[in-house]
């Protein structure tokens, strides 16, 4: 899975509890950009967000952050 | 990879649901409770539980006909009007008179709704004539109440399914779809014996001018994919060349939002801070006095809301900020925009196609059947004149109550096996391929020729131009190159990205007069032509696969709509503010 550079949406490593077996924000994204990493973290993998939250409102932990892409910024 | 390395499952159902988003789970709801004996599968390309245009929720219900404040006729006549007269009269029928029992039986489920002292609703004037939009105060909760039936009654679900193409028996009827399982790269054979199309809006076939492909109003997974799927499968669609073109946030491209702000005094101005509109409903002549407004010299054009009181912009942000777009506030917030104090930048979208906020989309009748035997449509995606999500919620119940009779009795279709596997080829190309062209790329260059040759005001000779466009980059889908069942799902996009683009300019072509506005304004056809386009434009692939148009006669109203009234949106400007 790819890396982007320069990310809009953003995973706390510390906080995503995606080892213990957490899919949440990987599951409801409708453009299915979030994916596992091999470190066993979540990230963005391609730049397709809609900005839209579904994944930082249904983090159980708060780990994500969404800004809006740079191009609209 | 090879061909025979691709792995095929084959799924069987009596009714197959296409979309998860807001009409297809109303499908799947209905059509389970008629008949829980049968079958009904719910596939979406996203997950259920958020997609959609809904999946953030809604601030309100822009088309709700309440008794004591609107009837069904009176609904009826104003999306009519609305409308330059274009319209199924029968369809928007089944709408109204079956809008306050949805809202109700919505209620019943748990979503709120906004209530006067008396526990009556309180529903607002937002349209020029009547009084429609019922605010959502827990609007964010839609989805989740709506999800919580699918599980009650076992509709079966699944997520992640892209359909690229629907089956046809050899007796014409629907025989079901294949798909593509956008993370497996799995090939899915689904046979059904009726289909419910629900897939939404073509978001994305104009580009945003942030330039970003993902910048759209629409949910961006609605990539025009049903139409596309439907004008393959026989199906007519009606009304291409009515666009919908929004007045959006500029860049944002979320709603500005008059709907909500309206009934709390905010309104639309031009730079020199005058109301120009006198009503914010989104219409076709409404986005061509914005597009006039702009052109004059008096644009930009914006949100008006510094001149309310603090208390009041902090309710109009509680709503703005939290449902539907969330991420609006945190926009505003990077352009250091505050409602108190500052105009909120507004400006005209590029074009999609929607039936829900203008007229277009796949022919049906008020059952929700389309021309294809057993494939309806509803949402979006089908042309019901501003159905919004009230209307996909009440077609997706006709559809999927109909659908249940139609399944009666019927033994699964036959299965064509050479129509799987061209799609099987069609569908893999892009991945098998050793090198070529990045998806992304290719839909960016579409996406641009369709801003720079379709964007109203439309030209004949740039449509044509477009064409020949649109007929080049037909050519370079052979070189796509894909690299995870991921851009596989977006390289197919693109195919029905290209074919919404040449069905909008060919019907725009077709209709040689001007109409609804901006949606459809011919600079070389600058005049309304009752006589010859008092019609619907049809298009159909024809015997020779090729796009075939036609015209649809209007059906005789069952509301009139008297001489007086015919030309009420016609009278939106408000004179002082032109120049
Ligand atoms: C930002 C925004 C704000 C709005 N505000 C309001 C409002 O306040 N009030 C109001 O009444 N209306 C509003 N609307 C309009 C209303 O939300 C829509 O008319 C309605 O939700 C459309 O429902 P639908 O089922 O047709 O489409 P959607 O809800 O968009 O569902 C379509 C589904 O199809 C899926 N899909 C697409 N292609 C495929 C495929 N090939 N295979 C599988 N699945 C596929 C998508 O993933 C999606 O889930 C708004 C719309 C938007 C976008
Ligand atoms: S939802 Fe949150 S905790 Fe769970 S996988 Fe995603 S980022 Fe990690
Ligand atoms: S904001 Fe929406 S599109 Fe972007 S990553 Fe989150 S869920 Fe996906």
């Amino acid at each position: 899975m790819p890396h982007l550079a320069q990310p809009s949406v953003t995973i706390d490593p510390d906080k995503c509890i995606a080892a213990k077996g957490c899919r949440t924000c990987i599951d409801v994204c409708p453009t299915d950009i979030l994916a596992l990493g091999p470190d066993g973290k979540v990230h963005m993998a391609y730049d397709e967000c809609w900005y839209c939250l579904p994944c930082q409102h249904d983090c159980p932990t708060k780990a994500i952050t969404v800004s809006i892409p740079y191009l609209l910024r | 990879m090879p061909q025979t390395e691709i792995k095929t499952r084959q799924v069987e159902t009596d009714i197959l649901v296409i979309g998860g988003g807001t009409a297809g789970p109303l499908a799947a709801i209905k059509a389970k409770e008629k008949n829980p004996a049968l079958k009904v599968l719910l596939l979406d390309k996203a997950n259920v539980k958020r997609a959609g245009a809904i999946a953030e929720g809604m601030d309100s219900v822009n088309n709700a006909v309440i008794k004591g404040h609107a009837t069904p006729q009176q609904y009826v006549k104003e999306i009519t009007i609305a409308n330059d007269g274009i319209v199924n009269q029968k369809t928007i029928m089944a709408y109204a008179s079956r809008s306050e029992a949805m809202i109700r039986e919505l209620d019943s489920w748990g979503v709120k709704f906004e209530k006067d002292e008396i526990g009556d609703y309180a529903v607002k004037k937002v349209h020029h004539m009547g009084s429609y939009v019922l605010p959502m105060p827990e609007g964010y909760a839609i989805k989740k109440h709506i999800f919580k039936q699918i599980k009650k009654l076992g509709v079966e679900v699944s997520n992640r399914l892209t359909t690229t193409r629907l089956l046809t028996a050899s007796d014409g009827r629907i025989a079901g779809a294949l798909a593509l399982e956008s993370r497996s790269g799995e090939f899915v054979v689904i046979r059904a014996k009726a289909v419910v199309l629900c897939t939404g809006a073509a978001g994305r076939l104009g580009l945003p001018a942030s330039g970003y492909l993902f910048g759209t109003y629409e949910n961006p997974c609605n990539a025009g994919d049903g139409y596309s799927m439907a004008y393959h499968a026989g199906a007519e669609l009606s009304g291409l060349e009515c666009f919908q073109i929004n007045p959006l946030i500029k860049d944002y491209n979320g709603p500005a939002c008059a709907y909500v702000t309206g009934p709390f005094g905010g309104f639309t101005v031009n730079a020199k801070g005058e109301r120009f509109i006198k009503s914010d409903y989104w219409s076709g002549q409404m986005m061509l006095e914005f597009w006039r407004e702009l052109e004059s010299g008096n644009g930009p054009v914006f949100l008006k809301l510094d001149h309310l009181a603090d208390e009041t912009v902090t309710k109009i942000e509680n709503v703005l900020h939290i449902t539907e777009r969330p991420t609006r506030g945190l926009f505003h917030q990077g352009r250091h925009t505050d409602y108190r104090h500052d105009l909120v930048e507004m400006h005209i979208s590029e074009i999609g196609l929607c039936g829900g906020h203008s007229a277009s989309g796949v022919w049906v009748d008020e059952n929700a059947r389309t021309t294809v035997p057993g494939l309806y449509a509803a949402g979006d995606l089908c042309n019901v004149a501003h159905n919004y999500m009230l209307g996909a919620m009440v077609f997706g119940a006709i559809a999927g109550q109909d659908a249940v009779d139609y399944v009666a009795g019927l033994e699964l279709p036959d299965l064509d096996e050479a129509q799987v596997a061209a799609e099987r080829e069609r569908v893999f190309a892009p991945l098998l391929r050793e090198e070529g062209l990045e998806p992304a790329q290719v839909e960016y260059k579409l996406r641009r020729m369709v801003n720079d040759y379709l964007q109203p005001p439309k030209v004949t000779r740039k449509m044509e131009i477009g064409l020949v466009r649109f007929a080049e980059i037909r050519e370079d889908l052979k070189r796509l190159k894909a690299n995870t069942p991921h851009e596989l799902m977006r390289a197919l996009e693109i195919y029905a990205i290209v074919d919404c683009a040449e069905l909008a300019a060919l019907a725009s072509l077709y209709r040689a007069e001007s109409r609804w506005g901006l949606y459809h304004y011919r600079t070389d056809f600058d005049f309304r032509n009752d006589a010859e386009w008092f019609c619907f434009v049809e298009v159909k692939k024809g015997a020779d696969g090729r796009p075939e148009l036609f015209k649809r006669p209007v059906d005789p109203y069952i509301v009139p709509v008297g001489d007086d009234e015919r030309n009420a949106y016609n009278e939106l400007r408000i004179d002082t503010a032109a120049e």
